[in-house]
């Protein structure tokens, strides 16, 4: 049955190949393990866009294969961030209060090394009681169950709501963006138990490894990053083959038509939506501890927005466009943004990359939309010739 | 009838005021082929709507098979379920998938999103699609887009598809529009082989093509049955005469 699967689908053993291939050069030129040749910072930005490309897959099965067009997965993607955030921020806590109250005489009490934590984390939004979000804080293990789970949770509740109701097209979409809009006013606020505007900080010190360079644990993290790159295409590209991807995109093209076929379009629409929500929780979960930093303006509609732009780009309904778009956009977008393009001076007027890129990005979405609807993945169209 | 599968009793249903079923009332029996024609308006399509659960009636009962289950209240994908095909008037299949692709999916196979994940390709099911693309006249398309087919090709594999689920009741919606003259006479076969074994109502605009079915006909007017019997005991009666003739059809 392997076998049928990989030469059904040969992208995927291309995509794996090719990727193995980039994570074995940015093995070699990292300043961990190689030559150097790429800074530890770089190494960041390309585990980071793994991450991106993870929850752009996720994307591209959720509005490509199955028309969902949701403009919410940036939410999954931060809940996992702040799941795992939460763990990363109050074990590090603990030791420095540990270590800082280790001389004194009298042993401390646990109910004030759990103050001395909670004034820690909690005492920029003036508190220091601990929220009955922290529950599990202290457990690795569960904070990582909450980086599937609650993602997977508020996926299928919203999703049964919205599907059971039939919600569909603009309207399904202008829900998802309020859902995401919600959670992230809510985490503005002080009293959300997550620290407001501040978010979750230092994540990129990892609990007990205080004396690992960042290098190292910054490639650690790359090379998790590709992995779960790798498995999550992998695990996609399985679900849109066979008949579960001929169901899926019958959804897509013709949902009347598969409910008459005798398939409960609710039920697979849920599926989907929640699979892909999970997946958006673990590439979230990855990318937070590469940033270093979580905080609610990183669940903004836009950022849900930005992720269909770069589906949209790399061409929708073929996962490795999903890759293609991700990786293409977010990393000009830093090149842009952070600099990197010279400004084009007019004479009378200058051109700053960081002012203007919004507006290329914007233009070339619409050219994209308009004049090459299956996106940069679509170029590939004319390299292979499907066999029929 | 003892051998009734689908009984429609005194069902009526409006949009916004306008009365498109009037307490109709219509029996379909297993096997059977039943042809339902009438002008634009009658309440052909509404009707088919009613039955597979698209639409809800206002009042009136809709009861299936030997157990008397009342079809109203289940969903479109129980109604399918539980043995009704239905083919629309334009041919909807999924031009992006493979002829082959659009028949394994309507395969009467278990219908659950795990089963559908888990499911493997089997020979059984393989020499299924074979039949049926044999029947259909479809079997050197199957690994063609279905996209590329031609009106006629799309409507045959829309009639396979609705085989392939191994339905009861096979409704289809003007089958034979934008055909020409060969590929209608296939259909008729196709559609009179079906009968043989099952209920098959096809709801048909033109008379020629009801005229080769060679069933009993219902015609529907203003939501209501007119009249109900052989052809060409309906077309001598004065009012069906009077509802086409009326309307400037010949």
């Amino acid at each position: 049955m392997h076998k049928t699967f990989i030469s059904q689908n040969p992208s995927v053993l291309w995509f794996i190949g090719l990727l193995g291939l980039f994570t074995l050069a940015v093995v070699v030129g990292s300043e961990a393990t190689g030559t150097g040749l790429i800074s530890t910072s770089m190494v960041k930005t390309l585990g980071k866009t793994l991450c991106l490309c993870l929850i752009a897959i996720a994307m591209d099965v959720v509005w490509g294969y199955c028309g969902i067009l949701s403009l919410g997965h940036f939410a999954f993607f931060g809940i996992g961030g702040y799941a795992i955030g939460m763990w990363l921020m109050y074990a590090r806590t603990e030791i420095i209060v540990l270590g800082s109250l280790e001389g004194q005489v009298i042993k401390p009490t646990p109910q004030e090394i759990s103050d001395a934590i909670g004034n820690q984390i909690f005492g920029v939004v003036g508190s220091s009681e601990f929220p009955w979000l922290w529950a599990f804080a202290d457990s690795l293990f569960l904070q990582l169950l909450m980086v599937v789970l609650v993602p997977g949770l508020l996926a299928l509740v919203f999703g049964w709501l919205a599907f059971r109701s039939r919600v569909t097209g603009v309207y399904l979409s202008i829900l998802t963006q309020a859902m995401t809009l919600a959670l992230s006013l809510w985490l503005f606020q002080n009293d959300s138990g997550l620290r407001g505007n501040n978010g979750l900080s230092g994540l990129q010190n990892i609990p007990g490894y205080e004396d690992t360079s960042q290098a190292v644990i910054s490639l650690v993290f790359f090379l998790g990053s590709a992995l779960a790159l790798a498995c999550g295409y992998i695990l996609f590209a399985w679900v849109v083959s066979g008949k579960m991807g001929s169901v899926v995109q019958g959804i897509r093209d013709n949902e009347a038509r598969v409910r008459f076929l005798g398939y409960r379009v609710e039920g697979y629409k849920l599926f989907i939506f929640t699979l892909t929500a999970v997946i958006s929780g673990i590439a979230g979960a990855l990318y937070y501890p590469q940033a270093g930093i979580i905080n609610p303006a990183e669940l903004a509609p836009i950022a849900s927005i930005y992720l269909a732009v770069w589906v949209a780009i790399g061409g929708r309904g073929r996962l490795y466009g999903a890759v293609i778009g991700a990786a293409f956009v977010s990393l000009l977008s830093s090149w842009f943004t952070g600099g990197g393009a010279p400004a084009i001076n007019l004479g009378f007027y200058t051109i700053l990359w960081t002012d203007w890129w919004l507006v290329l990005l914007g233009v070339s979405f619409v050219c994209v939309t308009l004049f090459f609807p299956k996106g940069i993945g679509g170029l590939f169209d004319y390299l292979v010739r499907k066999p029929s | 009838m003892n051998n009734t599968l689908l009984e429609v009793s005194g069902v009526s249903v409006s949009f916004d005021g306008f009365k498109a079923i009037n307490s109709l009332s219509i029996q379909i029996a297993e096997p059977e082929l039943r042809a339902i024609i009438g002008p634009n308006g009658a309440g052909k399509t509404t009707f088919m709507d009613i039955i597979t659960g698209k639409t809800k009636p206002d009042e009136g009962k809709v009861i299936w098979g030997e157990r008397n289950i009342s079809l109203l209240g289940m969903s479109e994908a129980d109604i399918a379920n539980a043995g009704i095909g239905r083919k629309f008037q334009k041919p909807t299949v999924f031009e992006a998938q493979t002829v082959r692709q659009n028949l394994a999916m309507a395969l009467k196979n278990p219908r659950g999103p795990l089963a559908v994940l888990l499911h493997r390709k089997t020979p059984a099911n393989a020499a299924r699609i074979e039949a049926i693309a044999e029947e259909i006249g479809l079997s050197a398309s199957l690994p063609r887009i279905a996209g590329e087919l031609s009106h006629g090709e799309k409507q045959w594999l829309e009639i396979g598809m609705l085989l392939a689920q191994e339905p009861r009741l096979l409704l289809v919606d003007e089958p034979a529009a934008g055909m020409t003259v060969e590929e209608r006479e296939k259909t008729t076969d196709i559609l009179k082989r079906a009968a043989q074994t099952r209920a098959v109502v096809v709801v048909e605009h033109d008379m020629e093509f009801v005229r080769r079915l060679n069933c009993k006909v219902t015609v529907l007017h203003e939501g209501s049955v007119l009249a109900e019997g052989s052809l060409d005991h309906v077309t001598s009666n004065p009012t069906v005469i009077e509802v086409y003739l009326g309307r400037g059809h010949a």
